[in-house]
């Protein structure tokens, strides 16, 4: 392909910031017993806006004490809870699921401030999909008889859940809606950098009047989240990375506790020299630049069978050209800012890891970069091995490692030579070539000729080091109920 | 040649990308002007007469009075019968003349018949040819008698611009859509185009992205560069500039040009001319206090 498009300045789009003002306070304590209060340690932390490297605001840190208190508060509001007719607490999340909707634009703007994702984004995905789990797991509440039949279902108890950055209100809807669906009680623990949205949730909790104690919210590190996993609680919800997940799994071993873990991926695609191209290359960029790429099931492995690497190469280029990194509250910004410092330092290891190991960086990408903030171009590296560590490790960020493959025998041992089995992605126009590989393929969720399809009745979870335990649907019900 | 597939999701997916990118401002009065500079300003109804082929070509001179800066149209698109008198009212604008041949919109005659269209449109002053594909001999699977026809018909056209109309809503599925772009840009097309207005659907995002994806490939491969015009149902300045927003993100900055890319449309004319009243003087007019092209 000798001729090249031009992707230049002919037209281009004058800036479109989200200009609506939002609100938010200097400080925000621990949501405990359906009050904000101060936290007994006295301690204090900034959180980040990525694209301004400016404190938002500042959230308390909860130490022991403070988790203490928030459990035994969710421990106290656990018997009116679960004795709450199944049709009431319905109620409850469905006026939570209304309350997200009517204040969405206000959350989706605090969620690009607060995490540096494009308001593109929050505002399509991670918000529609929120109040989309509160309304699923509405309808849930009064049938968990019926989702295990000839069993009994009833409340596992108090329910530690400690969610990641990457999608602060989604992930917060993710646990919370089962959990209270089933009749539990909930001490959430949200990333450090990333807690506005799960205290404007708690807002939300005080408007629809949810019952003090039901959901209880500590803000804090890493230290909180141990604390949590070792106080009085049930059970422990963890999404995260595997290296956590790996650590939880040993504070909890023996105390009876039960866990479900949501941990790392290293995702493969695998496009066939028979698929549609265009179609594919476009799930090959929604798959590893979503969301900066920190996505737990970022597609961030690309297998191409031989005959067709050129060409996919040549179309992935093309296709870079035309994507849009700056301002997240743009609305025509494509990738945002990388969420922290520490998580943009990681992702520039690894690219320099990758042209060390002797793979080929590729950067079509035109944008200007702000001079302020943590930004990150969106990049594939080609030449690739097996070997290299960009093909083993999860880097979390929008860097996609390209490998060739000959045979389907070739693509599907390679694909699963990973310690990870969160989701791949099987790109053909051959109906029986999907069948035959995605039966074969180590990972929780597999799409076929498309990528990052989700529903809240849909179960979402991993394999090998990617976790155990289902999200969503029936299946995602089986973590939060005692059966009998 | 070879067949290439298209998928239905990802492409909906990536059709429905471009409308939300948000154009305002400097970036709007752009487009708004290039969408005009890029019509085909088109009139094709049994009931077309002198007086409307005048008001037409009036039109696309000066889309509105009180704004006599905005550009004229690209072209004025008319039925074999009015081509003469378009000429005539339009001759020194720099405005093309095209004219929908070769027994629009069905196509259904014989091949001489449709040559010998083509032939007096052409010796009438068309600059613009748009021939529709012979659907049935595409749907039977005869493609050599598709590609033949349109090869014979660029020749008939001489130095005037052909543009083939594929009829997409006849076609209905996407593989077949990328194959017969493919097809007549094989055959030679100067512009494809999807759809006569005649049927529904007409031009949709989707499926102008499938021939837009056609013409990179053939330019990716040769170097040569074909035209796209969508045609049927785009009214709105809005949606105009979700197409533009496609062309520049699919095919770059070489093809935001009538010499590359045309709307078919009838209303969108004013439709473009009320959003740039409304961007000058803050107020929205009614449709009465727009003219009639």
């Amino acid at each position: 392909m000798a001729q090249s498009l031009q992707f230049e300045h002919k037209w281009d789009y004058a800036p479109a910031p989200e200009k609506i003002p939002v609100q938010i306070d200097d400080r925000y304590g621990l949501f405990i017993n359906g009050r904000f209060i101060e936290p007994a340690s006295d301690k204090w932390a900034d959180s980040i806006n990525p694209a301004t490297e400016q404190s938002l605001f500042k959230f308390a840190v909860a130490d022991q004490s403070d988790v203490e208190t928030a459990v035994a508060a969710a421990r106290k509001a656990l018997p009116g809870w679960s004795g709450l007719p199944a049709q009431e607490r319905a109620k409850y999340l469905f006026r939570i699921a209304r309350r997200i909707q009517e204040r969405s634009r206000e959350l989706a703007i605090l969620e690009s401030m607060d995490g540096g994702k494009p308001i593109k984004e929050s505002r399509d995905i991670d918000l529609p999909e929120a109040a989309k789990h509160f309304f699923y797991h509405a309808g849930w509440a009064d049938k968990l008889d019926y989702a295990f039949p000839g069993r009994k279902a009833g409340p596992v108890g108090v329910c530690g859940q400690i969610i990641p950055w990457n999608f602060p209100l989604l992930m917060a809807a993710w646990k919370i809606a089962p959990a209270l669906a089933c009749g539990n009680t909930v001490v959430l623990k949200p990333a450090e950098t990333t807690s506005l949205t799960a205290l404007r949730l708690a807002e939300i909790f005080q408007e629809v009047e949810l019952p003090p104690g039901v959901v209880n919210i500590v803000t804090g590190a890493g230290q909180t989240g141990s604390a949590l996993a070792t106080a009085d609680i049930n059970k422990l919800a963890f999404t995260g990375s595997t290296q956590v997940g790996k650590l939880l799994a040993r504070q909890l071993a023996g105390t009876g506790k039960r866990l479900t873990l949501e941990l790392g991926g290293k995702s493969p695609h695998i496009i066939f020299d028979d698929a549609s191209i265009d179609q594919a290359v476009e799930g090959i960029i929604s798959g590893i630049y979503f969301n900066q790429g920190h996505v737990c099931c970022a597609g961030s492995r690309l297998f191409v069978q031989e005959s067709i690497m050129s060409e996919v190469l040549a179309k992935l280029d093309i296709r870079l050209a035309s994507l849009r990194v700056g301002d997240p509250l743009d609305k025509n910004t494509d990738l945002g800012a990388i969420n922290s410092r520490q998580q943009l330092d990681k992702i520039n290891e690894y690219r320099k890891i990758g042209v060390e190991e002797g793979a080929s960086l590729h950067q079509p990408s035109t944008s200007e970069l702000p001079d302020k903030g943590y930004w990150s171009q969106p990049c594939y590296f080609a030449d690739v091995q097996p070997a290299h560590r960009l093909a083993r490790d999860e880097i979390f960020g929008p860097v996609l490692a390209v490998m060739s493959f000959r045979t389907p025998e070739e693509a599907l041992s390679r694909a699963n030579n990973t310690p990870f089995g969160l989701a791949a992605g099987i790109w053909t126009d051959k109906g029986s070539k999907i069948f035959d590989i995605a039966a074969k393929l180590k990972a929780g969720v597999v799409w076929c000729n498309t990528y990052n399809q989700f529903d809240a009745s849909s179960p979402f979870g991993g394999f090998r080091e990617s976790g155990f335990g289902r999200e969503g649907g029936r299946q995602g019900l089986r973590a939060y109920l005692e059966l009998s | 040649m070879r067949t290439v597939t298209v998928d239905r999701v990802m492409i909906e997916a990536r059709a429905a990308s471009f409308t939300r990118r948000s154009i305002k401002e400097a970036a709007k009065l752009q487009g708004l002007c290039m969408a005009l500079s890029m019509t085909d300003l088109t009139t094709l109804e049994g009931k077309d007469s002198r007086e409307r082929i005048s008001a037409l070509c009036r039109k696309a001179r000066q889309p509105a009075a009180d704004m006599p800066d905005l550009p004229q149209v690209a072209a004025v698109c008319v039925y074999p019968n009015h081509v003469a008198l378009a000429c005539e009212l339009l001759a020194g604008t720099g405005i093309h003349i095209a004219s929908v041949a070769t027994a629009f919109p069905s196509g259904q005659s014989p091949l001489e018949l449709r040559l010998e269209e083509v032939r007096q449109v052409v010796a009438d002053g068309a600059d613009e040819v748009d021939m529709v594909i012979n659907r049935g001999a595409f749907l039977a699977g005869d493609y050599p008698t598709v590609q033949g026809e349109i090869e014979a018909i660029k020749q008939a056209c001489g130095d005037a611009h052909l543009k083939v109309i594929l009829e997409t809503g006849e076609l209905e599925t996407f593989d077949k859509i990328r194959l017969a772009s493919d097809l007549a840009i094989e055959a030679g097309g100067d512009f494809i185009k999807t759809s006569t207005g005649k049927i529904q659907p007409a031009a949709t995002i989707p499926v102008t992205l499938v021939m837009l994806e056609a013409i990179r490939d053939h330019f990716l491969a040769t170097g040569k560069r074909v035209g796209m015009k969508p045609a049927g149902g785009i009214s709105k300045a809005k949606t105009a500039l979700h197409y533009l927003v496609m062309v520049k993100e699919t095919l770059g900055d070489d093809w935001l040009t009538p010499d590359l890319f045309r709307f078919g449309a009838s209303s969108l004319v004013n439709d473009i001319v009320r959003q740039v009243r409304w961007k000058r003087t803050g107020n929205y007019t009614a449709n009465y206090d727009v003219s009639i092209g």
